[in-house]
C-alpha cells in the first residue's frame, strides 16, 4: 500500500516532538492512561492530554471509551506507513552505497600501486 | 568484515532528512566519487537503476544533469546547481526532479577519522508535498514492515 502524503504529513508532524515521540515509546509495551503517561514527566496532565489529542488525530493512537480512564493505546499503521517511507529512501541510498563500497575499494588498491 | 555499512536515515523536522553513511576509504575518495562522472555512473542510482546521462560542471554555479533509468525502461530525470564547493571537506547544492515541483536544499559533510569517512548528508525540501513525491517516484518498495525495525525507530527518535 503506498503511504497517502496527507497520512505521512500528519504522523511525522506528530513525531516531531520528543514528548510524543516518549508517550509512543511507553504505549509501544502496553495501552496506558494519562496518569500513568504523565508519571515520567515533569508535566502536568493536561499538557499531556494535549499532546494525547495530537498523537490521536494523527490516527497514531486511540483511546478507551470508558470515561474515567480512556486508557491510550497504540495504532500501528501510520507508523508502519512513515517507517515504510523512510525504509524506501533508504533503500534508494543503501543499493547505490553498496556498488560506492565496491569502488571505493578499486580506487584504494589503484592508490597504493 | 566492515563496519562501515550501516546506512541511518532520519526525519528530524517535517522538511528534513538526515542520512548518515561510513565509508572505509580517505574522504579525498568519498568526494571524488560523488563528484565525477566516470565514477558516479559506477555507482549512484538504486539497485536495478542505471544513470544513463550524467553531467557534471563542478564549480561554484555550475551544476549537474542526471537522468536515472529503471529496469522497465522508466526514466527518472534530476538537475543540481552547486552553491558551495570545499573538497574534500564539504559541498551544498540545489536539486530538483524533472517530475516535481520544487528544488531542495542539500548539504554534504564529510568527516574523516582513521582513514574512514562518515558522510552525512541533509536535505531540505521546500514543502513535506515534495519530500513525499520525491521519495515515492521510481524508488524501491521495500514491504519490510517489521515491527523490530519501528520500534528501532521510534526508540532512535526518542
Amino acid at each position: 500500500m503506498q503511504p497517502n502524503g496527507y497520512q505521512l504529513d500528519a504522523t511525522f508532524a506528530a513525531l516531531a516532538d520528543p514528548t510524543r515521540r516518549a508517550i509512543l515509546a511507553r504505549l509501544a509495551s502496553g495501552e496506558a492512561t494519562v496518569t500513568e503517561l504523565a508519571a515520567p514527566f515533569a508535566m502536568s496532565q493536561p499538557a499531556i492530554s494535549k499532546h494525547l489529542r495530537v498523537l490521536e488525530r494523527a490516527g497514531l493512537i486511540s483511546r478507551g471509551r470508558d470515561a474515567q480512564r480512556r486508557p491510550s493505546r497504540l495504532v500501528a499503521q501510520p507508523l508502519a506507513a512513515a517507517n515504510e517511507w523512510l525504509e524506501n529512501y533508504r533503500q534508494f541510498w543503501e543499493g547505490s552505497f553498496h556498488r560506492l563500497d565496491e569502488l571505493l575499494d578499486e580506487m584504494k588498491s589503484k592508490e597504493r600501486r | 568484515m566492515r563496519n562501515t555499512g550501516t546506512l541511518s536515515v532520519s526525519t528530524p523536522t517535517d522538511l528534513e532528512i538526515v542520512m548518515t553513511r561510513a565509508f572505509d576509504a580517505p574522504r579525498a575518495l568519498v568526494y571524488e566519487a560523488f563528484s565525477k562522472p566516470e565514477l558516479l555512473r559506477q555507482w549512484f542510482g538504486p539497485r536495478g537503476w542505471s544513470l544513463a546521462v550524467c553531467e557534471v560542471d563542478l564549480r561554484v554555479g555550475g551544476g549537474f544533469r542526471f537522468v536515472l533509468r529503471g529496469p522497465d525502461g522508466k526514466e527518472m530525470g534530476m538537475r543540481g546547481t552547486y552553491l558551495e564547493l570545499a573538497p574534500p571537506e564539504r559541498s551544498v547544492h540545489l536539486e530538483s526532479f524533472d517530475d516535481y515541483p520544487g528544488e531542495s536544499h542539500v548539504t554534504s559533510l564529510f568527516v574523516e577519522k582513521s582513514g574512514q569517512t562518515t558522510l552525512t548528508v541533509t536535505v531540505l525540501y521546500p514543502s513535506k508535498q515534495v519530500r513525499d513525491a520525491v521519495i515515492q517516484s521510481g524508488m524501491e518498495h521495500g514491504a519490510a514492515e517489521s515491527y523490530d525495525r519501528l520500534a528501532e525507530l521510534l526508540m532512535a527518535r526518542v
